[in-house]
Parts: C-alpha cells; structure tokens; sequence
C-alpha cells in the first residue's frame, strides 16, 4: 500500500523525536511562579475569636463556612495556619483557652479539639458522646478551675461534659434525660462555682438546671411553663435573665430565673413600637442589658431597665451587623455596631449600659460591590494615651473578610472566591493605541544588570541572594499581566461565580481580581442565588466593536420552582448590561450551536412546565431558531427516580398571553433503570466547545480507525441501590456498577458494561470517542480507572487509497443519528492508588495535540497522565509495530509519577473543581483549579512544539552567530592570503 | 504510649457504662500512628511537616496529633475500610483495614499496593516524592549537547579538519579533480558522490 510506504519513515521520525523528550513534563524548582499561581483563602468567616496575648504577633482565629479553621495575622491578613476540616466534621463553636490553645467543637458537638495557637498543630482530641442529639454549645470559661485545671464546658447531644483544658480528659458529665429538652444557653456567672443550664421543652416549658461546676452535681431543677410556647432562639441579657419570644412572635418576654426561681414578664411588641407589623424574630446576642429583635425590614434595639422593662433605644430600617459584648475594663462592657447606608458605612461602639454616648463613631466609604455587612467582631487595644482603640472584623455580603481601625480599611480579603461555583474564560481587549495599560520603563543600566544577573546565575555563580533577584525578576514579568490580548492567548480573564452571587475576574496572568460584581437585586427577588454562567456573546468575526458578555442565571429562592433571573454581565467592564427577572423558573439551560449577527448564543431556558423560552428574545434569533426547530434535541436526568429523558420541541405555546418564544416540548425517549438494581450516580456529556483534529486514527500495522465521535453521547454510571453507605457497608457479592454509554437523540444505548464487585463514587471525563471513569473496586479493595473508546465500524473499510483517490469511499456521506450505528468499543481497567475528587481533561485550540488526564487526588493535588496509559489496545508484550506507534506496555496499575503533579509542591486545599481553557498556541492548554484555594497553570501536554520555551538561551544563540561570523570572516582571509601564495608561487 | 492507655481507658470506660452503641459498631476508636521517624529522612523541621498530615477513612478525613504522631476515628463499623494518608513530599499507601465483627475491636491491616500486611497500625511512607526536577549543574558537556554547540563543533571541523584532508590527498589526484571539476561544471556534484559515474 502507498500508505504503507510513506507512515514508517514518518512514524519512525515522530518516534525518534518523541524519544528525545523525556517521558515527563516536569518543573525545576527555579520555574515555579512563572506561569502559574496560587491564592489560599478560608472561605465566609462564622466566628471569629480574637488572641489577647501580650506578647508576639497579633492574630485572629476564625472558623469559617467551607469548614476551616485558621489563624490570621491581625496586621497584615495573612494566613498563619489553616485547617480543612472533613465535609462530615462541620464546625460548631471555635474559642482560645489559656490564652495558647485553639478550642474547637464539630461534628455535631462530639468532637472537641485543641490546637496549638502558634502553629496549628493539634495537641489532643476528645470524643464525646451523649444520649440524643442535641443543639451543641461551647463555653470556655476564663476563671473555672478544678484542681489547677481549667475546664472547658461542653453541652452536645443531650449531656453536659466538663473537660480538661491541658489534656482533653473528660472530668465529669452530666445527662439531661429529660425527654425533649433543648438547652439553648450555658451560663457560667464569673467568680461563681455554678453553671446554669437553660433551655425549652416540650415547646411551652422553660426549664432552669443549676450545677455544681466543681463536680457536676445537680443542685436546683426548675421549671415554669407559658401557655403559648416560645421561639426556639434567646437572647441573653444578664448572667440571670434571657429574653425570648412567644411562638406567634409578639410578645416579648423577660425570663428570669435568679436564686433559681423562675419568672415572666411579658411586655407586648406593640406596647413598644406603635406602627410593628408581622412577626418578630430575636438576633441572637450577648451584650449585656441590650437585645435587638427584627421585624421585617426594621431593627429595633431595645435595652433592659429594671425587672422585665423594655425601652426602645434605636429602630433602624439600614441593613445592621451587631456584635457581642468585649469586656474592656472592671464592670465595662462595649459592643460594636455596623449600619449599611448607600455608599458608606457607619460603624459606632458603644458601653453597653450607656447606648446615647458612642466611644467610637465613624463612616467609610465602602464599595458597593460588597453588599451589606453580615457578620462585626469587636477587639479592643490599648493606646499609648491609655485610652481605648478599637479593631471591627466584618464579614460583608459578598463573603469577604475586612479589618477596619481608625476608620479606615487595615486590610481586606476576597473570600468569596473560596466557594466558586461556576467559571468561564474571556478573552481580553485587543492591543490598540491607548488600550495597553502595562508600562515598561527601563534603563540601560537596569537592563545590564537585569542581564549580568540571569548570566552569573546560567553560570551557577549566583549567591542564594542574586537567586532570589533573579526569581522575582522573572515573576514579574510585566509580559504576562497585561491588559490586552497576546498572540499565544496565554493572557485571558477567568470570570467566576462564587456561592455569594458576585462575579470577580481574575486575570490568567496573576491572578489578580480586574473588577468584581455582586449581582444586581431588585425588588421582586432580594437575594437571588447565582446558578450557572454562560457565554453569551463571543465577539471574533462580524462584531469585533463588541465587548464580550456572559449570562448569569441566577435563582430567586432556595426551592427550584423560584422564578430565575438574567444578568448580562459585560466582560471587559464588569458592568451589568441588562438583568431580566423572568416569570418562569430556570431547570435546564440549553447554550444553542447558533449565534446571531452579533454573535449573540441562542439559548433555550426549560422551566419546570417543561416549556422552553428562546433567549435573546429577538426576532432573529427568533427566525434562526424557526429554521433549525427540528434539529434541536436535549434530555434531563430525573436521578432520584432513575430515569433519563430525551426531549424534543413541539409547537409554539398555548395560553392566553400569546408569546411566541415560548415552545411547548415533547417527550421522545426514556430510559428507565430498575430501581431495586440500579441508581444513577454519574452522568457525564461531552464538552460542548471541544474540537476534535481528525477522526480518523492509524494504528500500528498501518491500519485505519475512525472513531465514533458525535456530541450527543452521555455516559452514565449506576450503582447497585445497597452501595450508596461508606465503603465498609456492602460486601462485593451485592455491589455492582454499571456504565452506560446512551445516545441522547434517540435514547439508544450504544454501550453496556458491568463491572461486578464494583462501587462509587464514580468521577468521570468524556473526550473525543473516549470516556475514562474512577471507582471503586471492593474485591481488589483498590480504586480502579477504566477506558473505554468507541469506533465507528461503517467507515472501517474506507483504508484502499485507491478508493479515496477516486472518490469511493463514505466518508462524506452525511452522519445520521437515526441510523443505526455499527460500533465497536474497547476497553481496560488499572488500578489507581488514590481517591478522587475531580477529573478533567486538557483541551487545545485546535485538538491535534496528545491529551493529558488531569486528576485531582484526594491530597488536593492536580496530577497530569497521559492519555496514552489509559488506552485499551495497550498489551503485555506489544509488537514492534506497536512499539512503534508509542503503545506503553501493559501494566496493572496507572503510574504516578511525582514530577507529573502540575501543582508541584501545592495544595489546591478542598480541590472541587479543574477546568481547561485552550490558548491559542495549539500546544498549550490553561488549567485553573478551584476549591478553597485558587490555582492557575498553563500545560503543554506534548511540550511546547510550537515555540521557543521561557528557558531557550537567546545569549547562546546571538554568540553561535557571531562566532559563525567571524569564523567565516577568519577563514575568507585565510583562504585569500593562501590563494595570493599560491599565485605567487 | 500514654495516649494509648487513655484511650484504651476511654473504650473500656465506654463499654463498661454499657451504652447504646449500635449493633455493629465494634472498634469504638481506631487508633493508629505515623511514627516521626519516618518523616526524618531529610532532616527537615518536623513540627512544621508533620502538623499538615492528613488520614483519611473512607472519605472522611482527621488530622494528626502533631507531638506524637496518633490519629483516632471513632466508631468505626465492622468491615473492611480504606485509609488514605496525605502528606506532601511523601507517598503512602493506602491501608485496607478490616475491622472483624465477631471479636470486638480486633482489626487486621494491609498495604493495597503491596498487599503486606501489617502486624500493628503504623503507617509508614513507601517512599519520598520529589517534585521538582533536579537541576543539573553547568557543565560544557550539556553546552556542547545543545543545538548551537553541535553548530559550532561541525563548524570547526569543516574550517580545521577539512583542510588537513585536502593537504594530505596526494597532488596527481588533486589536480585532476580540479581539471573535472572545471570540465564538468555543474555535473561535478555526481562526481564527488560515492559511487558516481566517472567517465
């Protein structure tokens, strides 16, 4: 064959080359920093405790909502230490004893810890347990001792435990077998012996224990009951009174339970606030003689006076952030209060018996695109006058974390990014004349220096100092954070969605945030709950005047019926182009092949009727979509009940308002699977916007195959119903998993296979014609990663050359779904050593580069794998041929190869998610990896072909040619004088 | 060992109170160890190290205690578990742990890479991960290796050595590929082939 004859002197240059690389894409130790980047964050602060030592640095210790733990630097922000906690280990109560150690209560309240203040290492670790479960409290009283201990006071699942301070030991604990008791607060007078217990039962109970703190001895049980029962939350006045209210939300009541004797007072709402509507809710506080209630937009502050008087002091209808009482001095109590008015702050302290004088009164401009304060911590410091300086700590809407003092900002951090929930790229603006914002200067000196230093360190005679030049140097590179567009397309924007509904654009060059917007509320959706982001307009060919622009999707309400909302958000600017609050919910999205004159996406949005909505709601779009209506299919994974359905359109929609981008849809197909046998665990579709370079793939005997490659294919993977416990809880006789690969046009299946002995969870990728998954093998008791590839049998005999020459062959005949397909898959299993929490693939601009599996292990670490392990024609003993073609001899397990981590010596803590961005240079892919932390590299799964490296020596090039030069020039004259000579001779 | 005596302590404590613990909760606390000295390998401060060492159950993830090295899960159910350990600059492997259901608190572990099993609950690392490549020091033999070295040296072989040839041919011969040469012309090229046609 004339094929034949042309591909092995081809296939043997390719393999030589190959051969010269080595086998890894590795970093040296010098190179990190230079393309890739990583940010740590701790996520939305719950608690914050601030460390009183006198002595060393000043620090915060916070415990935050992604389930961190983490000690701050006061001045700077900086994380000293952090811990990521397990998902199942959530984080009820964080407080300092002794002043050295970091107490924490999670996991309901039966794991209590201790860590080291000064370096997060854990010093011991208590189990409690109780009889039921219960609300879990944290008290770690300054002055109780027993013995020259110090105790920590736990309530958790129904008992009350003292605890050692120096070595978790339990010293005794104390069950309250009372039915429905709910303890709402542990109270320890200070300078006393005795703990009050207090809390509701049975709805219209409220009970009072008195208890020895010495030994846990009960010394007084009281109880009185309100005929109508109470809200569960309180509020705490004094060490000997509580306020709650009634269970319409109305009344309020003072519950006092001095020398143990309990009494109400019930002081009606309205006697205090003439105009209350609806009902009231208490924010739940500890600032002594002062509690504030909330009924609907109004905060009212009201403070104690006497036995069981209320007055109201402050109503307020500004967003407000209260913080609990700081004892600053014998008797003093203050506490620190947030208001959110426009475009400021307004931040006052104040004594707590004192409300009309403010020790602190001060406004800060505040950017509005951070919402409204949620959450203040107060600390207080010692100025050199003696008097009082005090340190606010908020936690605004957005999720981030800021210090302020003497009024102005001390620092500030962008927590929110710690819980991304969706990310998209963005291309930046082209280079023009006033468009770039870099601006290099250099003097010929620098540049020398610049030069002799990167020379003296080439020729290793750089002292650790000139080293740490060099590297800082090359980091900062103005190159790569540039503002506008560069020809490899290594500079773009990544445009995040995090769980607090704002946007942020983080430049792919150092990962700095361009601009951030928090989404736009209106008054029919308060709080809308970001969802999805999309590309919505992609300007490169006919509307280059354009500035790009994702849609937002965003939710109004937690349930899924909720009426969605649209934001059009413009990606260069940041600024918010249109927001459109729908009628209809948002349950499926589907981004359509088409785009409009002005490279808008047509999107088709299914409600939960199972209309689908035509967006943008043009009649272009409109006439687009009428001439591609009947080829435009989607399916929807009901997982709870087991089945997949394909959908396709029907007809306009039929109603009284007559709306015609309203569709009405039509079922095509179902798959139903057994529900006593399977439960689906996975579904994965392929990547919309992948190309793929050739469908077509030589294998070693100079044979074709052409893969199966159609968008429409899903993978789904089932499990056996028993297997959804932890891995200890099914045997591998009654565990099952099943893979599945479904067409979704037709709903046909085109592939099936069971692997018995098998569990979740299951992760997994789909590329081109192959889909790689992770699970569990329980009789190996080892996780397992399978491949299967899919190959289109009707075009196999298209490989005569003769037939393609004349034109023989099927190859342009078009592909329909409809038909039946003749496919054949192959497969393999390895063995891989760790668990999984995410895999992605690598994706190039124009997909002829080879594709790296890119696997986040369950240390938070990205691992890149060649596609080419995980391919199943791999053998034992592979031919020559096969050698060849760069087939990797069989082994049983997949290799991990520690240079292979693309996040070296980084962790990406809480690793959630990897997402490939193609560059423009084919050879390069940009990774960006999301969980708690952030990090950014870019890869060139078969090394950059395409371009010179950072690291090629430009020097060693320029002295090669002037060497060359003159060696000419030397030679010329040589062979000159010579020819003269000869002449003359 | 003092740990161990206190929880061994805390379970008999828990058993002997006789409290509702589900049916097939056996190995109430689980307690295994990272011995230091096998973080001790490089020299490296081990307080620092060691404090971010992971272990892992079935998913559900515990830290160390930093002095010493234990770690505990409680209430483990009977049956065969994995434990993951995480420690950056070192690979371990991960350990299958059966926890027997007929004698209460037995426990027996493996290695899944190596299937060695293990007498007591020690995990140790199979071995360090370096993650960085090694750079190798300046030498002129990689100088020569690259690209414009190999340049270079077949320069100068063509401008020392090709001279030294033309010298030691003998004159006879010399002079009559000289004569071809300008007889030829543009042919002279086949001639100079091994195995051209000479006529």
């Amino acid at each position: 064959m004339a094929i034949r004859s042309f591909f092995i002197p081809f296939l043997l240059f390719v393999l030589c080359f190959c051969s010269s690389l080595s086998p890894v894409l590795s970093l040296y130790e010098d190179q990190v920093g230079l393309m890739d980047w990583h940010q740590q964050y701790i996520g939305k602060v719950k608690q914050a405790v601030f460390s009183t030592q006198k002595t060393g640095r000043r620090r915060v210790i916070v415990s935050t909502e992604e389930n961190v733990i983490a000690s701050l630097d006061l001045r700077h922000g900086e994380i000293f230490w952090r811990h990521l906690l397990g998902s199942n280990d959530v984080i009820n109560g964080i407080d300092i004893g002794l002043g050295k150690y970091v107490i924490t209560l999670s996991s309901g309240g039966s794991i209590l810890r201790s860590w080291n203040l000064p370096d997060g290492q854990m010093v011991w670790e208590s189990f409690l347990q109780g009889p039921k479960h219960s609300k879990s409290l944290l008290l770690v009283p300054t002055n109780l001792k027993i013995e020259k201990d110090n105790v920590i006071v736990v309530f958790s699942n129904g008992r009350l435990h003292a605890v050692s301070c120096i070595d978790g030991e339990v010293l005794w604990k104390k069950d309250f077998e009372a039915e429905s008791f709910e303890a709402q607060q542990v109270i320890q007078p200070s300078g006393s012996d005795l703990i009050y217990v207090v809390g509701f039962s049975a709805s219209s109970q409220f009970k009072m224990y008195q208890i020895n703190a010495r030994n846990g001895e009960l010394l007084k049980h009281e109880s009185a009951t309100f005929s109508s029962g109470f809200l569960r939350e309180v509020s705490l006045v004094s060490s000997e009174m509580v306020v709650a209210l009634d269970s319409t939300g109305s009344i309020l009541l003072a519950i006092s339970f001095q020398n143990g004797e309990i009494s109400f007072q019930e002081t009606p709402i309205s006697n205090l606030v003439e105009d209350s509507s609806g009902p009231a809710v208490i924010i739940p506080l500890s600032v002594p003689g002062i509690f504030v209630i909330k009924t609907n937009s109004v905060t009212i502050f009201i403070k104690v006076i006497g036995k069981g008087k209320f007055e109201v002091v402050e109503k307020t209808n500004h967003e407000t952030a209260v913080s609990n009482a700081l004892p600053i001095s014998e008797g003093q109590q203050a506490f620190a209060l947030v208001q959110h008015a426009g475009s400021e702050i307004h931040l006052a302290v104040k004594l707590a018996h004192d409300w009309d004088d403010n020790l602190l009164k001060e406004s800060i401009k505040m950017d509005q695109q951070r919402g409204i304060p949620h959450k203040v911590f107060i600390n207080n410091y010692i100025r050199t006058d003696r008097s009082h300086g005090f340190r606010l700590l908020i936690v605004m809407e957005d999720h981030s974390l800021l210090l302020l003092q003497q009024g102005a900002v001390v620092w500030s951090r962008e927590d929110g990014l710690a819980s991304i929930i969706d990310v998209t790229a963005s291309e930046l603006p082209l280079e023009r004349d006033g468009v770039s914002v870099a601006k290099v200067e250099h003097n010929l000196f620098e540049w020398l220096k610049g030069h002799m230093l990167k020379l003296k360190g080439t020729l290793m005679l750089a002292s650790p100092k000139d080293v740490a030049a060099i590297q800082s140097m090359r980091i900062k590179s103005s190159e790569k954070s540039k503002m506008t567009r560069d020809h490899n397309g290594f500079r773009k924007l990544l445009i995040v969605l995090t769980r607090a509904g704002k946007l942020f654009a983080l430049h792919t060059g150092d990962g700095r945030v361009v601009w951030s917007h928090l989404l736009h509320k209106s008054e029919a959706c308060q709080s809308p709950i970001g969802l999805n982001l999309y590309q919505w307009q992609v300007p490169h060919h006919h509307a280059l005047d354009e500035n790009p622009s994702v849609l937002v999707i965003s939710r109004c309400g937690p349930s899924s019926d909720a009426p969605g909302v649209l934001s059009f958000v413009d990606t260069y600017t940041g600024k918010e182009l249109n927001s459109l609050s729908l009628i209809h919910a948002v349950v499926q999205v589907i981004p359509l092949p088409y785009t409009d004159s002005t490279e808008q996406r047509l999107h088709l949005l299914v409600d939960s009727d199972k209309h689908a909505h035509l967006y943008p709601k043009t009649s272009e779009a409109l006439s687009i979509f009428k001439h591609e209506f009947s080829n435009i299919y989607w399916y929807s994974v009901e997982d709870h009940n087991g089945i997949i359905k394909g959908h396709a359109l029907k007809c306009m929609c039929i109603g009284e308002v007559v709306d015609e981008f309203c569709f009405d849809t039509r079922d095509l197909w179902s798959v139903v699977f057994p529900s006593e046998s399977e439960k689906i665990i996975a579904t994965v579709p392929r990547k919309l916007n992948e190309v793929v370079h050739t469908q077509a793939k030589v294998i070693a005997d100079q044979d074709v195959m052409y893969k199966y490659i159609s968008r429409n294919i899903l993978f789904v993977a089932t499990v056996a119903p028993k297997c959804s416990g932890g891995i200890g809880s099914v045997t591998p006789e009654e565990s099952w998993l099943v893979a599945y690969l479904i067409d979704t046009v037709t709903g046909r299946i085109l592939h099936r296979v069971t692997h018995h002995g098998a569990r979740g969870p299951v992760h997994a990728v789909f590329s081109e014609n192959w889909v790689v998954y992770h699970y569990f093998n329980l009789r190996a008791h080892r996780y397992e990663m399978s491949v299967i590839e899919i190959y289109d049998q009707s075009r196999a005999d298209n490989k005569d050359v003769w037939k393609l020459v004349f034109g023989k062959h099927n190859l342009t005949s078009p592909i329909s779904l409809f038909s039946r397909p003749e496919v054949i898959t192959k497969s393999q299993s390895y063995f891989f050593t760790h668990s999984v929490k995410a895999i992605a693939v690598t994706s190039t601009a124009k997909g002829i580069t080879s594709e790296q599996l890119l696997i986040g292990t369950i240390g938070d670490q990205v691992l890149a794998l060649d596609k080419r392990f995980l391919d199943p024609r791999r053998s034992v003993n592979p031919t020559q041929a096969e050698k060849e073609e760069g087939i990797i001899p069989l082994t049983d397990s997949l290799p991990i190869i520690p240079q292979s981590y693309i996040t070296h010596a980084l962790r990406v803590e809480g690793l959630r998610g990897i997402i490939t961005v193609p560059a423009k240079l084919e050879s390069t892919t940009l990774v960006f990896a999301h969980g708690v932390d952030l990090f950014f590299t870019q890869l060139a799964p078969s090394r950059t072909y395409d371009s010179l490296t950072e690291d090629f020596s430009y020097a060693l090039l320029l002295i090669t040619i002037v060497a060359l030069v003159a060696a000419i020039i030397v030679t010329w004259r040589l062979s000159e004088r010579k020819e003269l000579q000869d002449k003359w001779r | 060992m003092d740990q161990v005596h206190d929880y061994e302590n805390l379970v008999a404590d828990i058993i002997a109170k006789g409290m509702q613990i589900y049916e097939v909760l056996y190995a109430n606390v689980l307690i295994g160890k990272l011995p230091k000295s096998c973080f001790a390998t490089k020299g490296f401060a081990l307080s620092g190290r060691i404090s971010n060492v992971k272990v892992i159950l079935n998913g559900g993830q515990m830290y160390l205690r930093g002095h010493d090295g234990y770690f505990s899960f409680y209430y483990v159910p009977s049956g065969t578990h994995l434990i993951e350990v995480v420690a950056m600059g070192y690979f371990f492997s991960p350990v299958r742990v059966d926890v027997s259901a007929r004698n209460p608190g037995k426990v027996h572990a493996a290695l899944t890479e190596n299937k060695r099993g293990l007498s007591e609950l020690v995990l140790k690392p199979l071995r360090n991960e370096q993650y960085y490549e090694v750079e190798e020091p300046f030498s002129i033999k990689s100088l020569l290796k690259s690209p414009m070295g190999l340049m270079l040296g077949f320069m100068m072989v063509v401008a020392f050595f090709m001279p030294k040839l033309v010298e030691n041919m003998d004159p006879e011969e010399m002079r009559r590929a000289h004569e071809e040469m300008r007889g030829q012309g543009a042919h002279s090229m086949s001639t100079l082939l091994p195995g051209g046609v000479r006529n």
